[in-house]
C-alpha cells in the first residue's frame, strides 16, 4: 500500500512502543491496567467502559441515554437474512487484548482454508500470524513510516487519532459531531453500538485542506483490538477533502461473532469525503461456523453546499452482513454517490444497500450496485431514494445488476422510491445475469481454467465499481474476487 | 494430427452425430460443407469439448493423443482453437486484457513466462493492423456490442495471436462484407504451414476461392457423405445437397 496513514495510537510513538513489548501490555488502555469483564449488559457495565476510558462525563452520560433507549428496542427482523437470536448477555462489552496465553498458539492450530488464502494474497509470515490472532512479538517494520505520516499529517492540521484519544485530546469536537448523523435512536445496533462502543477512528480535515494522503486503518498491528463495536467519525470542513481506506482484503479472523459498527461522515460546503472500503470478515468454515456477523450503521451528512459524499465498498466476507451506507443530501447541489460490490458464497447472507436523502435544492446521487450470489448464497439489495419536498431539481440514477453462479443461489433487488417533488428525476435501471455456459465455453477454449474465467467474468461485472476505488484497493479487490470464488464453479 | 473414426454424439438424448470419419494431416486445408442443422457445429463443439454432448461411440485423436478425457482448456493448450460461429460478449473484460490472459494461459503451459504489458500491447496492434482491425476494438469489452462482422474479426485476431496447431472455423465467413472476407482469408492464409491444419466449415464456395482447400467434405445427417477434391465445392454449388442426401438414404 502506498501513501497510507495509520489511525495514530494512544500517545503516539509511546503506543507503538507498547506494542513492541506487548506480552505484557497492548491495545488501547492506557492508564488502568486492563481487566477483562464477564458476559453481560447493564448500566454498570456501560459506566466501566466509560471510566475505564477516563471519558468525560456527558459522554458517559450519552451512553448510558443510549443503553436505556436500547433497552425499549425490539430486535430487528429483516425478511431475507437468517440467524439464530443473538443472546447480549452471553457477550463480554470490555475485554483486554488477548494475552499469549490465549488464541492459537501456531499458525498449526488455524483453519487452513484460511492460511491457504494468506499465501494467495502474498502476506508475509508475521501478518499472517497477527491476522490469524496468533500472538507474536510483533516485528514493527512500518514503525518509521508511520512517524512520517504523522508529522506530514501534522503539518496539514489533520487529526488523526481513535476516538478514546480524541476524548481526551479534543472532547469539544467529538462531542458536537458524535450521534449528529447517526443518532443513537436510528437503529437496534446503532443504540447498542452507542452505549458499547470500543474504539474507532477519528478524522478532522480543516478548512480549505487536501489531506495530503489517503487514511487508512489498515495499519495492520495498530488496527487490531477495535472490537466489535467501532465508532468512526470523519469531519471536513469547509473546501476540504479527504480519502478514506476501511478495511483489508486479507480474512480476518476474530473471536468476536458480533460486530456492530457505526460510521459519521459530515461533509461542509464544498467539501468532499471519500469513504472506501474492502471488508473481507472471515464467512466461516464451510459450515460457516465461526463466521462473522456484520451489522453496521453508515451515514453521511451532505451538510453544506455543493459538498460531496461517496461511498464505494468491496464485501466479500461476513457469514452475515447487514449494511447501508447513506447520504443525506441536505446542502442544495450536494452530491450523494454509492458504488457497491456485494459476494455472497457458500451459505453467506448479505443484505445490504443505501438510503439516498434528497433535501436541498439541485442533489445529486448516483447508485451503481453490483451483487454476485455463488453456490448457495442470498444477496439482498435493497435500497432507499426519498426526495422531500424542499428538494427542487433533485437527481437520482440507480442501476442495480445482480449476476448469478450456478442455480441455487439467489438475488434479491427491493427499490424503494419516495418522492415528493414534482421537479425530481429518479432512474432506476437492474439487471439480472447469469455467467453462461458460453461465456465460460469461450474462456476454457482460449485457455482460462474455470476458475480464471469465472473471475474475469465477474471482475468485467464489476468494473464500474473497481473504477471508484484507489487503485493499489481495486487490483487487491479483484485478487480477493477470485479467491473468494474459488471452488464455485466446476 | 486429427483422425476421427466412427464418432457417434448425442444431445439431450437426441442423436446428432451417426458414425463420422474425418483425418486431416498436418499442413492440409479442409471444408466442411452440409446443410443446416447436419452437425457442423456440433462436430467443433465436441472437438473443442464442449459440456452437454455425450460421445456414445468412436473417438477423436489430435496430436496422437485421446481428446475424450481432456478438459476445453487443455485441449487448447494443445493447440486447438475453435473460431465460434456465435461469439459471445462478455461485458467489461477488455478485449485487450482477455487475449492477454489468454495468451499468458498457452505460455505458462508451455512454460514459458508471462507476457509483459507493453510487449503484448505491441503485438496485439501489430496483429489487429493486420486484420485492419481497429485498436480501439481492444479497449472493448469481449465482443460487446461488436457487430456480426467485427465479432468474427475478433475471433480471427484471436487466433492469430495463438497460432494454434489445428484451427476449426466455424462459419468465420458468414457475415462478412466482401473486403472483410478478403483480409480474413490472408489472415488464415499467413497461418497455413506444414506443422499446423485448418478445418473450415462454411456455406459458401466464394470463402474457398480465398483459401483454397486441399479436401472438401460433406457432412449430412451426422455423417460424412461424400469427400472430394476442391471441384466438389463447386459441384454442390451448382446441384445443391439433394442428390447427395438421395443418393445417402
Ligand atoms: N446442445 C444441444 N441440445 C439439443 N440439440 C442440439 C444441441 N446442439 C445441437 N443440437 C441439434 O443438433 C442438430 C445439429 O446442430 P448443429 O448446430 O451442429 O448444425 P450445423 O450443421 O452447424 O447447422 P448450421 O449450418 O445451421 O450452422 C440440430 O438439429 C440442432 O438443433
Ligand atoms: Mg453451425
Amino acid at each position: 500500500m502506498s501513501e497510507t496513514a495509520s489511525r495514530t495510537s494512544p500517545k503516539g510513538d509511546e503506543a507503538i512502543d507498547r506494542h513492541l513489548a506487548r506480552e505484557y501490555e497492548a491495545g488501547w488502555v492506557t492508564d488502568i491496567e486492563s481487566d477483562t469483564l464477564p458476559p453481560g449488559l447493564d448500566e454498570d457495565v456501560v459506566r466501566f467502559i466509560s471510566a475505564k476510558k477516563n471519558e468525560p462525563e456527558w459522554m458517559t452520560e450519552w451512553r448510558l441515554e443510549a443503553y436505556r433507549h436500547w433497552l425499549t428496542m425490539d430486535h430487528p427482523n429483516w425478511a431475507h437474512v437468517h440467524y439464530p437470536k443473538i443472546d447480549f448477555n452471553s457477550i463480554s462489552y470490555f475485554s483486554a487484548p488477548r494475552s499469549q496465553a490465549d488464541g492459537p498458539k501456531s499458525l498449526d492450530e488455524v483453519d487452513p482454508e484460511l492460511l491457504r488464502t494468506y499465501e494467495k494474497l502474498g502476506i508475509p509470515l508475521h501478518e499472517q500470524q497477527m491476522l490469524a490472532g496468533v500472538a507474536v512479538d510483533a516485528v514493527f517494520d512500518s514503525v518509521s513510516v508511520a512517524t512520517t505520516f504523522k508529522s506530514k499529517l501534522a503539518e496539514a492540521g489533520v487529526i488523526f487519532c481513535s476516538i478514546s484519544e480524541a476524548l481526551q485530546e479534543h472532547p469539544e469536537l467529538v462531542r458536537q459531531y458524535i450521534g449528529s448523523v447517526v443518532p443513537y435512536r436510528d437503529n437496534y445496533f446503532a443504540a447498542l453500538n452507542s452505549a458499547v462502543f470500543s474504539d474507532g477512528s477519528f478524522v478532522y480535515i480543516p478548512k480549505g485542506v487536501r489531506c495530503p494522503m489517503e487514511l487508512s486503518t489498515y495499519f495492520r498491528i495498530n488496527a487490531q483490538n477495535t472490537g466489535q463495536f467501532e465508532r468512526t467519525i470523519i469531519i471536513a470542513e469547509e473546501g476540504s477533502h479527504v480519502s478514506y481506506l476501511e478495511g483489508c482484503t486479507a480474512p480476518q479472523r476474530d473471536e468476536n461473532q458480533l460486530h456492530a459498527a457505526v460510521v459519521e461522515l459530515v461533509a461542509h460546503k464544498d467539501a468532499k469525503i471519500k469513504y472506501s472500503t474492502v471488508q473481507n470478515w472471515y464467512p466461516g468454515d464451510s459450515e460457516g461456523k465461526g463466521g462473522i456477523y456484520n451489522f453496521v450503521t453508515k451515514r453521511g451528512l451532505c451538510a453544506g453546499e455543493r459538498s460531496h459524499i461517496s461511498w464505494t465498498q468491496v464485501e466479500t466476507g461476513s457469514a452475515i452482513t447487514w449494511k447501508y451506507p447513506s447520504v443525506i443530501l441536505r446542502g442544495d447541489d450536494s452530491v450523494g454517490e454509492f458504488y457497491s460490490v456485494a459476494l455472497a458464497r457458500g451459505r453467506q447472507q448479505a443484505d445490504t444497500g443505501t438510503k439516498m436523502i434528497h433535501l436541498g435544492k439541485n442533489t445529486k446521487s448516483t447508485i451503481i450496485s453490483k451483487g454476485i450470489s455463488a453456490v448457495k448464497a442470498e444477496n439482498s439489495y435493497r435500497g432507499l431514494v426519498r426526495i422531500a419536498p424542499t428538494a427542487d431539481g433533485a437527481r437520482n440514477f440507480t442501476q442495480c445488476d445482480s449476476l448469478l453462479i450456478g442455480d441455487q443461489c439467489g438475488a434479491h433487488t427491493f427499490p424503494y422510491i419516495e418522492s415528493r417533488n414534482p421537479n425530481a428525476t429518479v432512474e432506476h435501471e437492474a439487471t439480472t445475469s447469469k455467467v453462461s455456459d458460453d461465456q465460460l465455453f469461450l474462456c476454457r477454449q482460449r485457455g482460462l481454467d474455470p476458475e480464471k474465467a469465472v473471475s474475469m467474468i465477474v471482475n468485467g461485472f464489476c468494473k464500474e465499481v473497481f473504477r471508484e476505488l484507489p487503485m493499489e484497493f481495486a487490483v487487491e479487490a479483484g485478487k480477493l474476487l477470485e479467491i473468494s470464488l474459488e471452488g464455485a464453479v466446476g | 494430427m486429427l483422425k476421427i473414426r466412427n464418432l457417434h454424439v448425442a444431445a439431450e438424448g437426441e442423436a446428432i452425430l451417426k458414425g463420422l470419419d474425418l483425418e486431416v494431416a498436418a499442413g492440409e486445408v479442409h471444408a466442411i460443407m452440409g446443410p443446416n442443422g447436419s452437425g457442423k457445429s456440433t462436430l467443433a463443439a465436441v472437438m473443442a469439448g464442449r459440456e452437454g454432448y455425450e460421445i456414445t461411440e468412436g473417438s477423436i485423436e489430435f496430436l496422437g493423443e485421446d481428446l475424450a478425457g481432456l478438459e476445453p482448456e487443455e485441449r487448447a493448450w494443445r493447440g486447438l482453437f475453435l473460431a465460434f460461429q456465435y461469439p459471445v460478449e462478455i461485458p467489461g473484460v477488455t478485449n485487450l486484457e482477455f487475449l492477454r490472459a489468454s495468451v499468458d494461459a498457452h505460455r505458462a503451459y508451455r512454460g514459458e513466462e508471462a507476457t509483459s504489458a507493453v510487449d503484448f500491447m505491441k503485438l496485439a496492434r501489430a496483429t489487429s493492423k493486420q486484420l485492419r482491425f481497429d485498436t480501439d476494438f481492444l479497449k472493448r469489452g469481449v465482443n460487446e456490442g461488436f457487430s456480426g462482422g467485427e465479432k468474427k474479426r475478433n475471433e480471427l485476431l484471436q487466433m492469430l495471436l495463438l497460432q494454434p496447431k489445428l484451427a476449426l472455423l466455424d462459419e468465420t465467413d458468414s457475415g462478412l462484407d466482401i473486403d472483410a472476407l478478403q483480409i480474413v482469408a490472408d489472415g488464415v492464409n499467413t497461418l497455413r504451414s506444414p506443422e499446423r491444419a485448418i478445418v473450415m466449415i462454411t456455406h459458401y464456395q466464394r470463402l474457398l476461392d480465398h483459401i483454397v482447400p486441399d479436401k472438401v467434405h460433406v457432412l449430412s445427417g451426422g455423417r460424412i457423405v461424400r469427400s472430394g477434391g476442391k471441384e466438389l465445392a463447386l459441384e454442390l454449388e451448382r446441384k445443391g445437397y439433394g442428390w447427395l442426401e438421395e443418393a445417402a438414404a
